[in-house]
């Protein structure tokens, strides 16, 4: 089956191929328009559904506390603050870094490391399985990607016994290397579907001008890969940001915590301040969505593991 | 070919010349350098952490206490088989997985459908859908605890201004299982979304325009030639939900807690609950290894499609 991200997303400048498609002859008139119409409403009600919560995260993050408790809901005409973000990086009493920035940068740390030795090794890899014929070489790849999908709070079980025995529980190499290991089965099915594009002549060319294989796949190949190894490096990094059920299992001191259980920890107390979680929350989101942009065109490539492409 | 002595006319045609041979070593090799180190990563923190839960699943092993652990055979897996409790949390699973991936099917396909349909702002209407699914979901479990809070919630408030009265979104027990499928669904429907449009925009247009010249009518085209192409792929889009729904924690742990009382208590929350509340780490692995079983036939079906819509 012929399938193109790019079709399905397009990026702003795109102009739909199928734009200037001619009608369909025959059926058109009042009915054509009233069903237009139609489907143009209950598309606008359907984003602005799916919208609302994040348009109403927004709004509650720059709201006076008293605002944010408001019943009914206050949706317009109310004290525009910044006070929540502030107390996001700052901490309380005005003095030093707050605990939840301690945490952003820690899940920069985990995330950023973790995806890059995902990428160093399954890059290699996911070529390796592109360019040669190894023996159960389905199985292999079928293996990778089960791994991929363990439950994440079986597989905590025995790599908390694990890090306990060899003293990584609560640190952020522990939290890299298990993200690592959750990404690289991505990384090699993701990438796999890129090195497959390349075509292997390419190599064959480079060899017979006297290149070794190895020289073949870092001068020839390997530049071409550029792309999709950023897109896939950019999925990898989501998936880490993103991650929960490690973190939380794995880590318990403020130094060492990533955002998404420190954020969860917010709502601990008898009280909770909905505004500062806004606002946190909304920092937290930003990079992602941020990258996701980044990497739109490859994005059913990404969301399935690569393994849905064209 | 038994030995390369008894035959050596064959062995000898078989025998590459000696640079080719090197060659092929080499290659080989490097095949071996390129996959060892990701495949060790993999053996050491997934298939080793895999086989040591298989091994405590035969035993009465607790975290929490320093004596060894002694074995019980099938013990555990018997608890765990025979466990009612365990029967009405996998009641539970499959409420939330069917209907949460079935309603996120539905409404998925829908808005891809409208979209697709559509000339013009598609690239940006796609791009605002897919909105939900990039946020973490720790990010979407507070934000929906906040909005469906009782008293200040804007849910409610919503709801009161249509002159709707007050639910108890997440502390009633038949609406936290609703309300916990109603976020899942608000998360994931841009992903089924995502690859229906990818399916329908791939749907080639001379299909239509002979069915127009037909005189097709729309309820023909459309479940003779869009569903017909899309399923495939849509049948892939909702096994992968499955799975990924199957194995939810985070969204549980963070908007209900799996209560009140136990009304959202899925599998996975009753392992973690089992491993490290209960500290019956026999038990949880026990458990566990029956959910991988579940999740890695569940992967089977969705590769054994992949090949054949590859195929196809």
């Amino acid at each position: 089956m012929a399938l193109t991200v790019d079709q399905a997303v397009p990026g702003p400048d795109d102009r739909p191929a199928t734009a200037a498609a001619p009608p369909v002859p025959g059926r058109t008139g009042r009915s054509g328009r009233g069903r237009r119409l139609l489907e143009t409403a209950l598309l606008v009600v359907l984003a602005v559904v799916m919208l609302f919560p994040v348009l109403w995260m927004l709004e509650t993050s720059i709201k006076e506390n008293r605002d944010v408790y408001a019943v009914p809901a206050q949706f317009i005409g109310f004290d525009v603050t910044l006070d929540h973000y502030r107390d996001v990086f700052v901490a309380r009493g005005g003095e030093g870094r707050s605990d939840l920035s301690t945490a952003f940068v820690n899940s920069v740390v985990v995330a950023g490391l973790s995806t890059l030795l995902a990428t160093l090794l399954g890059v290699p890899a996911a070529w390796a399985y592109s360019r040669f014929g190894l023996r159960a070489k389905k199985d292999q790849l079928f293996f990778i990607l089960s791994t991929r999908f363990m439950p994440p709070v079986v597989v905590v079980i025995p790599i908390f016994l694990m890090y306990r025995e060899l003293g990584l529980i609560d640190t952020e190499l522990g939290l890299i290397l298990i993200y690592a290991a959750f990404n690289v089965p991505f990384t090699i099915w993701m990438m796999k579907g890129f090195v497959d594009e390349v075509p292997a002549e390419y190599e064959d060319a480079a060899m017979l001008d006297g290149y070794t294989r190895l020289q073949a796949f870092w001068k020839v190949t390997l530049p071409l890969l550029v792309p999709g190894i950023a897109a896939t490096a950019v999925f990898a990094l989501i998936f880490s940001w993103n991650e929960f059920v490690f973190a939380i299992f794995l880590t318990s001191s403020q130094e060492v915590r990533t955002a998404p259980p420190a954020i969860a920890g917010l709502i601990g107390g008898t009280t909770v301040d909905w505004g500062l979680v806004a606002a946190s929350a909304v920092v937290f989101a930003a990079p992602v969505l941020l990258f996701a942009w980044l990497v739109r065109k490859h994005l059913v490539a990404g969301v399935t593991l690569g393994a849905v492409r064209r | 070919m038994t030995t390369t002595t008894s035959s050596p006319v064959r062995a000898a045609a078989a025998a590459p010349p000696a640079p080719g041979r090197r060659r092929r070593l080499s290659d080989r090799g490097l095949a071996v350098a390129f996959i060892s180190p990701a495949l060790l990563l993999l053996l050491t923190m997934s298939v080793f952490p895999l086989l040591w839960s298989l091994w405590l699943s035969f035993t009465d092993y607790s975290a929490t206490r320093d004596t060894p652990a002694s074995f019980v055979g099938f013990a555990n897996y018997a608890d765990v088989l025979t466990s009612s409790q365990v029967h009405q949390r996998a009641l539970t699973t499959l409420l939330y997985v069917v209907g949460a991936v079935a309603l996120q099917t539905v409404l998925g396909f829908t808005i891809a459908y409208l979209i697709s349909r559509r000339t013009r702002g598609r690239g940006l209407l796609t791009t605002l859908f897919l909105v939900p699914m990039m946020l973490s979901p720790v990010v979407v479990g507070l934000f929906w605890r906040f909005m469906l809070d009782t008293q200040f919630g804007v849910v409610n408030s919503l709801l009161g201004s249509v002159g709707l009265g007050q639910v108890e979104w997440l502390t009633r027990q038949r609406t936290a299982l609703l309300s916990l499928i109603v976020v899942d669904t608000w998360q994931w429907t841009p992903f089924i979304m995502l690859i229906a449009l990818a399916g329908l925009t791939a749907v080639p247009r001379y299909l239509y325009e002979a069915a127009s010249i037909d005189r097709a009518s729309e309820w023909f085209r459309f479940r003779s030639i869009t569903l017909p192409l899309v399923w495939p792929l849509l049948l892939i889009a909702v096994m992968f939900r499955a799975i990924e729904a199957f194995r939810l924690f985070d969204l549980v742990y963070i908007l209900t807690n799996g209560g009140p009382g136990v009304s959202t208590e899925t599998l996975s929350f009753h392992v973690y609950k089992v491993a490290f509340l209960g500290f019956d780490t026999g038990l949880a692995s026990a458990y566990g290894i029956l959910m991988v079983l579940v999740v890695i036939a569940l992967a089977q079906l969705y590769l054994r499609y992949l090949e054949k819509l590859k195929e196809g």
